[in-house]
């Protein structure tokens, strides 16, 4: 025995200072295994084919001659596919997406829609079945053509989003307000595209499902396999140790459902990994989104009349409301405020939570309308936030937990030099650029949700942490070792952090900006009792001592508040408006986003989500053809995400805002980055130009058609 | 007699040879890791449009997902598990984890091969689409961050460290700066 306990008291605490990824050399040096990368003996592979009609019946799989075809072992189709449980409310309050229960019908909704799956011994072997498969479909006529005013919209109430919050009458101040904007904005279908496709490798062993995965939540994804799959939850076991991105699509898709139905058919293990253009229909995107933004104002600029109504379309089998609309909930109040989220049924493949979902293009729509206040009223853009600044929650009527959103815009704004912007608009050139600077304001909420956590003292004085925790590359696995390591009062490098493993126990996942922060909570709270019970005794028996925590009843307890991280950003840009071209110069971001564990990962998520944010305003768009219901060019040559040279010096930063209500003071950096940051973008393009552009993505062709000095894009 | 569909090979991959039976339809990607347990390069989009999967084929960087493994016969393959010298990491390796040029790090094996390429390619003279001045002689241009973003473009990041990705470049290529160029 050991005793270790009293030793070692740290006089510094890690929480706070920089430290590398704990994974680090694992990442650099390609040694980290990701779920497509760990070996199997008799591994089967199987690969997905996808519906090619947007809409209709398959009447038949003409699986026959593709049976004979060399090493092809079987093809899953719903003809003989075992049958799946879909009746059920998943942990995280939804039904499961349609498209992950594969197999169970001859309906086609939409575009992309799984149809079978031919399983074979090596993966060129199943890829050439797979393409060479027949499908015969019975075609119906499809409606993929989104716009504002389609006759089948309705107002959604989502599980925590209700579709439409109100006060006062919006009409009677309009007409009163000496200052009014009635704008439209529109924001494209947008899709995550984790640089790791998704992957998922099925066998069963002894009796028990074991799912190598790569998913924001392995604790989640076992409860819903074992629901579909009708099997005792304690008999299947999800590991997911690194995750090669995530961004809201890594939840349960048709990859792990087919793996395991395929494991359990053949007896074998099976991957099934999805191609890139597979997963631009099967996991998921952000739907795209039209909206109305009306204002209306004193000529000093305080709002009497706030209204935003957002619209977006979602699949024809599952109910998805992209919340844009909500934003103007928690961020501006107004006399009157209207704000409602609405759906339309199309037959399109089903969205879904993609970083900062409603906030994302909410913000860009409300956020460009107050630059158009701003510019309508002479006041400066960061001014006339100051002067819309609520108290308290503008509906809720709730106190803010902490609202530092004009710390935000008085730092950013004495760095990014913001004093000597002229408000005037297209008066700057450098060459062939003309240049301006754009501000917006930024929120995400900040939740805890219930986690279990267990951690043990190790005899030879090191610690293991166990949560069913992922780190999909928020350097959520380095912030716990930094949290556990302050609560049990020792050096970081004496605890070890294992997560990713359903067999931990419960745990939230890694989305809603609540994953480092839940997991912290339980993570500290077990720490802490066990640094109490080691200071009683410290002799430590050789299978170590664990000590375990639950959140429920202390998240339970929380008072209502709004709680809310807040962030101002800024942008740079240069338009030439004879090519249409639009650069980002410089962004900066000041952000109150809770206590930053660990500022080395903690500035790469929030420059992450900035990046998104040029990303959002400059390039990414899905098309979608009309005619076949599918997209063009799904691929990275049709869908352009932001690389090296389209990113410029971005500088992220925060104020102080620790989160007096949480134990390590957390409140979340994954999506806040993105908030605001296209609106900033669009402003800036407004200043440099004397355009507006409320149609994302500002692409070329339409800064060309807009030109210079003209109203309305 | 049916045509074969495959053919035994022998690749030189990090100094070692393996020799092995490939399905003629194999690419080079597929062969690291589904035959060679060489898993560190990685597959973003299987069609040439990610960099994920860049290794280095005689020195020079290659997307190995439009390589067919048969036709690497005979080439010296280096891939991101060849990159460091033993336990000591190579200077770029180092830079991207000290200065955290990554998130998820899947690109990661990517960004490095290519980057080791382009810090090569670089002070071989050779100019990128935004050097100023690109006559033969007028040796490598100054390495800029504009030209480390340029050169670096075929490598997609979703996370979106790119700004530290081109820091830890810049890092690493300090100490390379005056060496002989290979």
């Amino acid at each position: 025995m050991t005793t270790t306990t009293a030793e070692t008291t740290v006089t510094r605490g890690s929480v706070g200072t920089p430290h590398t990824r704990v994974e680090g050399p694992e990442k650099v040096t390609g040694t980290a295994r990701y779920a497509g990368d760990i070996p199997y003996a008799d591994l089967a592979y199987g690969w997905l084919v996808l519906s090619t009609v947007a809409r209709g019946r398959i009447r038949s799989v003409e699986a026959e001659p593709v049976l004979r075809m060399p090493g092809v072992l079987g093809v899953l189709h719903h003809g003989n596919a075992p049958h799946l449980e879909s009746d059920y409310v998943g942990l995280l309050g939804v039904r499961p997406d349609p498209a992950s229960v594969v197999f169970q019908h001859d309906r086609v909704p939409h575009a992309g829609w799984p149809v079978a799956l031919v399983v074979a011994e090596t993966s060129e072997q199943a890829r050439e079945a797979a393409e060479t498969l027949v499908v015969h479909y019975e075609e119906e006529p499809h409606d993929v053509a989104f716009h504002a005013g389609h006759p089948a919209a309705y107002a959604y109430d989502a599980p925590h989003a209700p579709a439409e919050a109100t006060k006062g009458d919006v009409e009677a101040e309009l007409g009163a307000s000496a200052l009014v904007v009635d704008e439209e904005y529109s924001t494209p279908e947008e899709h995550h595209n984790p640089m790791e496709p998704h992957a998922a490798t099925a066998r069963w062993d002894g009796g028990r499902l074991e799912v190598v995965d790569s998913n924001q939540g392995s604790m989640w994804v076992a409860n819903e396999l074992a629901r579909l799959f009708s099997l005792d939850p304690s008999s299947v076991r999800v590991r997911s140790e690194h995750v090669g991105g995530g961004f809201g699509c890594k939840g349960v898709r048709a990859h792990q459902v087919s793996a395991v139905m395929a494991a359990t058919v053949l007896q074998r293990p099976v991957r099934v990994v999805l191609t890139r253009r597979q997963m631009f229909s099967l996991v998921g995107y952000r739907s795209p989104t039209t909206q109305r933004v009306r204002l209306g104002a004193d000529a000093d600029g305080r709002l009497r009349a706030l209204e935003h109504l957002s619209l977006n379309p979602t699949s024809t089998v599952f109910e998805f409301v992209e919340p844009g609309a909500s934003v103007a909930r928690v961020m501006y109040d107004a006399d009157a405020h209207h704000t409602v989220n609405r759906l339309v049924p199309l037959d399109v493949p089903t969205p879904t939570w993609m970083r900062a979902p409603g906030e994302a293009p909410g913000s860009f729509a409300l956020e460009s309308a107050l630059d158009e206040l701003a510019e309508k009223s002479g006041i400066d853009p960061i001014a006339l936030r100051v002067r819309n600044e609520p108290r308290i929650g503008p509906l809720s009527g709730l106190p803010f937990s902490s609202r530092n959103l004009l710390a935000c815009f008085q730092e950013g704004a004495r760095r990014f030099g913001w004093a000597d912007r002229d408000p005037r608009p297209g008066l700057r050139r450098d060459g062939r650029w003309l240049l301006g600077t754009g501000t917006a304001g930024a929120f995400f909420p900040s939740g805890a949700a219930p986690s279990t956590a267990a951690v043990t003292a190790q005899a030879d004085g090191t610690f293991t942490v166990r949560i069913t925790a992922a780190d999909i590359g928020t350097g959520a696995r380095t912030a716990l070792c930094l949290v556990a390591a302050d609560a049990l009062q020792v050096a970081p490098d004496r605890v070890r952090v294992r997560i990713g493993d359903s067999d931990f126990g419960q745990a939230f996942i890694a989305g809603g900006s609540m994953g480092t922060r839940s997991w912290s909570w339980a993570v500290t709270a077990a720490a802490r009792d066990l640094r109490e019970r080691l200071a009683l005794d410290g002799d430590i028996p050789p299978e170590g001592i664990t000590a375990r925590s639950d959140t429920a009843e202390a998240i339970g307890a929380l008072a209502a508040k709004e709680r809310h991280s807040f962030g101002a950003q800024f942008a740079e840009v240069a338009v030439d408006v004879t090519t249409g071209e639009v650069r980002v110069r410089r962004m900066l971001g000041i952000f109150a986003a809770g206590r930053i564990v660990n500022p080395l990962t903690a500035r790469s998520q929030l420059v992450g989500g900035m990046t998104w944010g040029i990303s959002m305003a400059l390039h990414e768009e899905a098309i979608r053809d009309a005619a076949s219901g599918g997209l063009v060019g799904a691929d990275f040559a049709g869908y352009h995400i932001a690389t090296h040279a389209d990113v410029p010096t971005i500088e992220a930063d925060w104020v102080d805002d620790t989160d007096p209500d949480d134990p390590v003071g957390i409140k979340g950096v994954g999506e806040i980055g993105i908030v605001g940051a296209a609106a900033a973008i669009a402003n800036a393009v407004w200043h440099a130009t004397g355009v507006r552009h409320r149609s994302l993505p500002i692409r070329p062709d339409r800064v060309l058609l807009a030109g210079t000095g003209a109203s309305g894009a | 007699m049916a045509p074969s569909t495959s053919s035994g090979v022998t690749l030189n991959i990090n100094g070692e040879k393996y020799t092995l039976s490939v399905d003629h339809r194999t690419t080079l990607l597929d062969a690291l890791r589904e035959r060679l347990d060489l898993t560190g390069t990685k597959k973003g989009c299987d069609q040439g449009q990610c960099g994920a999967c860049t290794v280095l084929l005689d020195g020079r960087r290659v997307v190995s997902c439009l390589q067919f493994a048969v036709a690497a016969e005979g080439r010296e393959i280096t891939t991101i598990e060849g990159v460091a010298d033993g336990d000591r990491l190579h200077p770029v390796q180092q830079a991207f984890l000290d200065l955290d040029g990554y998130q998820c790090g899947y690109c990661t094996p990517g960004q490095i091969c290519s980057a080791v390429a382009m810090l090569q390619e670089h002070a071989a003279g050779w100019p990128s689409a935004v050097t100023e001045d690109v006559r033969p002689e007028a040796g490598p241009p100054p390495l800029t961050t504009d030209e480390i973003r340029e050169r670096m473009s075929g490598n997609l990041c979703r996370c979106a460290a790119y700004v530290s990705i081109v820091d830890a470049v810049a890092k690493a290529a300090t100490p390379l700066e005056g060496e002989a160029v290979a």
